[in-house]
């Protein structure tokens, strides 16, 4: 048993508190106390749901110098993160049930945050025949994405939404034009024509947007049950206005947003370090400013992270050649507490929000609320400051865009049923 | 900097200069072969005046040629300032000729060791003189003027100011102490 | 100034404080002893990450001329992708006492990165489609040759703007000097923007009275990516007697080189009175003598 003393409560229905929160059985016992053998203060701290991270790059298997189960999942729980989504492209790609299977089983016994593996949509991620949506699901995949590469087929999305659609499995994309965006390493426009680097422009997320809101269309006409379209990491404000239409529209499609994406623009690019090289790429102030504001109105569902962990060498080639991607797992939470909700007065219970009900409804989970009775999957945020160290990172990708940043909000107890996962040093 | 003393007024300097010319002249016995090399950036003007000192009493023209010697300076690998390089301009062949370096203060020596290697590197003289304003001694090198026009025994804290009309708007060298830092 | 590595941030100036001291040095490569010993003691590497035969031969010698030692660690970007990464190079070659490292790649931004990871001086010898900085130095230095000033003249740049270095490098340093840019090429070839210059489809507009014509190579792998007809190239941008008719009566043509003649440029052009192609290579030698004398004296060691 657990009791946290005078704690705020933030989850996605508001703030209230401050309350004591008694913990046992794995479950929220009371909102007013009780007795505990373990009694911890919680003035001046926030208790909110744990965190849900639908795109997590968490490299294992094949990839284990960049990251494995055991650092990513700690990593997670270090972010407040209690529930994973681990994406499908890894060496080989997870596209088999026995994969699934693999990957979950190692990370139970890991007992950090619990995995929820994204499987491959297509074989291999090839892009040509489909893997088996039903024994993939019955495995516990999480949802059905090619993501580390886009969909090129337009008829193989088509039948793989038809597919996953009685299933209840989303199917999740990488919404670029590959053709358009060739080789691509930073958004198109005047400032890669100025840094002489090869630009991604923004067209080439707008139009496979487009694109694939009339795939889905078309995969909605044709089955018996609701297809759902999930896009990831939505960059653009034109892409975001789309979406925000077929929304209205009454299309099945959802959508996330990163950390960097919300955070960074283009300009990052000025100083050359590739650690500003993502894909989708960073863009333009209009843009983030867009995104936020589709934060706020629902048209996106969630925050993911897209936590890309490369290794430092990787990360120091030059521009052409450095992986795309950054870890984020750590400091998701912090950053964006600071920088959207105390910089910019982004509602805490909405950022909350898009960090727990938002990707939990994607995945087809029950929302969690701060109520007794409720699963005690939750985390402990400290307002206080202090600069980001990727030097103390769990992630094996030690290095982050946002080194030095002086962030509050950090998770400072994770619990999973009930079991502290993570616990800082106090 | 304390102003101490005037080492040498206008008709001072004109004096010596003219001397000089005059010994220049008698040790190369005429001005056959004869070519004066300003070093920037008041040996040059220096160098025109004996020049023109030498066209009065001798009726006959001696080339000038100007040089500088900042890419042949022995502290580049050193310095915290980078020195200005400027134009080296001798529109004559040196090989076979007598050639006169003229500068305003020889002090160290090394000014003079980098003008002797840039020449040897510009062609085979026949020899070389070198003449100075004035000599404050302190030398590091095994070099001594040919044609000096004041010795000034100097302590190390002391400067040498020379001031051209053609540079500095005036003719005068002063001696100057530097203050204790 | 530190490192070169583009223009960003120059004054007119610096630019032509460095143009005077390539005047002297240009002087120096006419003496019977094409030699100075300004850099003793200084080691100079060029780290060729993508191959240059030219640009490093004009660099090395330039070092040497300056009596700098010199080394010259030339990398096939495919063996960096095996292991061993551009700061492992770097740091290898810090470890030997290099004092500054011309460095040329295939991507914009190598030197750039170079700067984060090595206490030398670092000189932009071209990256990617980023800079070129000494080939527009010498680019500079060779049309004030010609034109006397850049004040007000109309230079045009004829080709593949969009991959090209040397044209972005000019672009940011002829404007400095007073100069109207304008670049021509298709629109596949061509930037959204450029900063310092006008950008045009029609190459007539360019050449219309310019006083300068730059005319860049045209890449093999620009046709082989379906950028551009080859043959459509030379009917409507290929630099013609006919087509320089345009521009101001001999007007001098500059090329960066290696040139494809009847490609880009009739080949008749190239042999002509007009191209300075020749006094570009003696100028790149000068200038790159200053750009070494300019940033490695006066440093703190």
């Amino acid at each position: 048993m657990l009791l946290i003393k005078n704690v705020k409560l933030v989850d996605a229905l508001g703030e209230r508190g401050p309350v004591d929160v008694l913990i046992g059985e794995g479950r929220i016992l009371s909102l007013h106390g009780g007795k505990a053998e373990t009694v911890m203060d919680g003035r001046g701290l926030y208790l909110a749901p744990g965190f849900v991270d639908l795109h997590a790059h968490l490299r294992e298997p094949g990839q284990e110098v960049k990251e494995e189960l055991s650092t990513g999942l700690l990593a997670a729980v270090r972010g407040g993160y209690t529930d994973i989504v681990s994406m499908p492209n890894t060496s080989p790609p997870v596209d088999t049930p026995e994969a699934v299977r693999a990957l979950r089983k190692k990370a139970q016994a890991l007992g950090l945050a619990r995995l929820h593996p994204a499987a491959a949509l297509t074989q291999a991620q090839e892009g040509k025949a489909l893997t088996e949506a039903g024994l993939l699901k019955e495995a516990g995949a999480s949802l059905l994405t090619d993501d580390g590469h886009t969909n090129e087929d337009a008829g193989i999305l088509a039948a793989g939404l038809l597919q996953a659609s009685p299933l209840g499995l989303p199917v999740a994309v990488h919404a670029e034009d590959a053709s358009l965006r060739r080789g691509g390493v930073m958004n198109d426009g005047p400032l890669a024509d100025l840094l002489g680097l090869p630009g991604n422009p923004p067209e080439a997320e707008v139009a496979r947007i487009a694109r694939d809101l009339e795939v889905l269309r078309y995969a909605l006409r044709r089955s018996p049950k609701r297809p759902h379209l999930h896009i990831q990491h939505l960059s653009t404000k034109r892409g975001l206005e789309l979406l925000r239409e077929a929304k209205r529209a009454g299309l099945p499609v959802t959508a996330e947003a990163t950390p960097h994406h919300l955070t960074l623009t283009e300009e990052a690019l000025r100083s050359f370090d590739p650690l500003f090289k993502v894909a989708p790429p960073l863009r333009t102030p209009e843009d983030v400013e867009a995104l936020i504001e589709g934060l706020l109105d629902g048209t996106l569902d969630a925050i993911a992270t897209d936590h890309a962990p490369h290794t430092q060498a990787e990360k120091e080639m030059d521009l052409l050649r450095a992986p795309f991607g950054i870890p984020s797992l750590e400091v998701a939470f912090p950053l964006l507490y600071t920088e959207l909700h105390l910089k910019q007065g982004f509602p805490l219970s909405r950022l909350v929000e898009l960090f727990t009900d938002g990707p939990r409804k994607v995945l087809g989970l029950k929302p969690l609320h701060l109520e007794e009775g409720a699963e005690a999957s939750l985390v402990l945020l400290d307002p206080k400051e202090r600069p980001v160290n990727p030097k103390a990172f769990a992630s094996k990708a030690r290095f982050s865009p946002w080194t030095g940043w002086v962030l509050g909000g950090w998770p400072v107890l994770t619990l999973v049923e009930g079991r502290a996962v993570y616990q800082a040093l106090a | 900097m304390r102003f101490k003393a005037e080492l040498l007024n206008a008709e001072e300097m004109r004096r010596a200069l003219y001397r000089i010319a005059h010994e220049i002249v008698e040790a190369n016995k005429g001005v056959e072969g004869l070519a004066l090399i300003g070093i920037h950036t008041r040996g040059i003007p220096l160098a025109e005046r004996i020049a023109r000192y030498i066209r009065e009493f001798e009726g006959k023209e001696v080339p000038v040629g100007i040089l500088d010697i900042t890419l042949y300076r022995d502290d580049l690998s050193e310095i915290g300032v980078r020195p200005q390089v400027r134009e080296t301009r001798i529109p004559f062949d040196i090989t076979g000729k007598a050639l006169v370096l003229v500068d305003d203060v020889l002090y160290t020596g090394r000014t003079a060791r980098a003008a002797l290697d840039a020449l040897m590197d510009l062609g085979r003289p026949r020899r070389i003189y070198l003449a100075v304003l004035v000599d404050r001694g302190h030398r590091e090198l095994p070099i001594r003027a040919d044609f000096v026009g004041k010795n000034v025994p100097t302590a190390r804290n002391e400067v040498v100011k020379v001031k051209l009309s053609e540079v500095d708007g005036e003719d005068r060298v002063e001696l100057w102490e530097k203050e204790e830092a | 100034m530190r490192h070169l590595l583009d223009f960003q941030g120059w004054t007119r100036p610096e630019v032509e404080n460095l143009l005077d001291t390539a005047r002297v040095m240009a002087e120096v490569l006419e003496r019977p002893v094409k030699k100075v010993p300004a850099l003793q003691g200084f080691t100079v590497a060029t780290v060729f990450f993508e191959p240059s035969t030219r640009t490093r031969i004009s660099f090395e010698l330039a070092a040497r001329r300056m009596s700098a030692d010199v080394v010259s660690f030339a990398a096939q970007t495919s063996s960096l992708q095996k292991g061993e990464s551009y700061k492992d190079t770097l740091l290898t070659l810090e470890a030997m006492g290099i004092d500054a490292y011309v460095i040329r790649a295939d991507s914009a931004g190598v030197p750039h990165q170079a700067t984060r990871w090595v206490k030398g001086v670092v000189i932009n010898g071209g990256d990617g489609r980023r800079a070129h900085p000494t080939q527009a130095l010498l680019d500079a230095y060779t049309l004030l040759e010609a034109l006397g000033t850049l004040e007000g003249k109309k230079i045009a740049i004829v080709g593949d703007i969009l991959h090209s270095r040397v044209a972005r490098s000019n672009v940011e340093l002829l404007p400095l000097l007073g100069a109207e840019v304008w670049v021509a090429g298709p629109p596949t070839l061509l930037p959204q923007t450029l900063p310092g210059a006008r950008l045009t489809p029609h190459l007539e507009e360019a050449l219309a009275e310019a006083d300068a014509v730059m005319v860049l190579r045209l890449q093999k792998e620009r046709m082989e990516a379906g950028l551009v007809h080859l043959q459509d190239y030379i009917a409507h941008y290929q630099v013609t007697e006919e087509r320089l008719r345009k521009a101001k009566p001999n007007a001098p043509l500059l090329h960066p080189g290696p040139m494809n003649r009847d490609i880009e440029l009739e080949g008749t052009l190239a042999d002509s009175e007009r191209s300075l192609v020749n006094r570009q290579v003696r100028n790149g030698q000068a200038v790159r003598m200053a750009v070494l004398y300019h940033l490695l004296v006066g440093k703190e060691r």
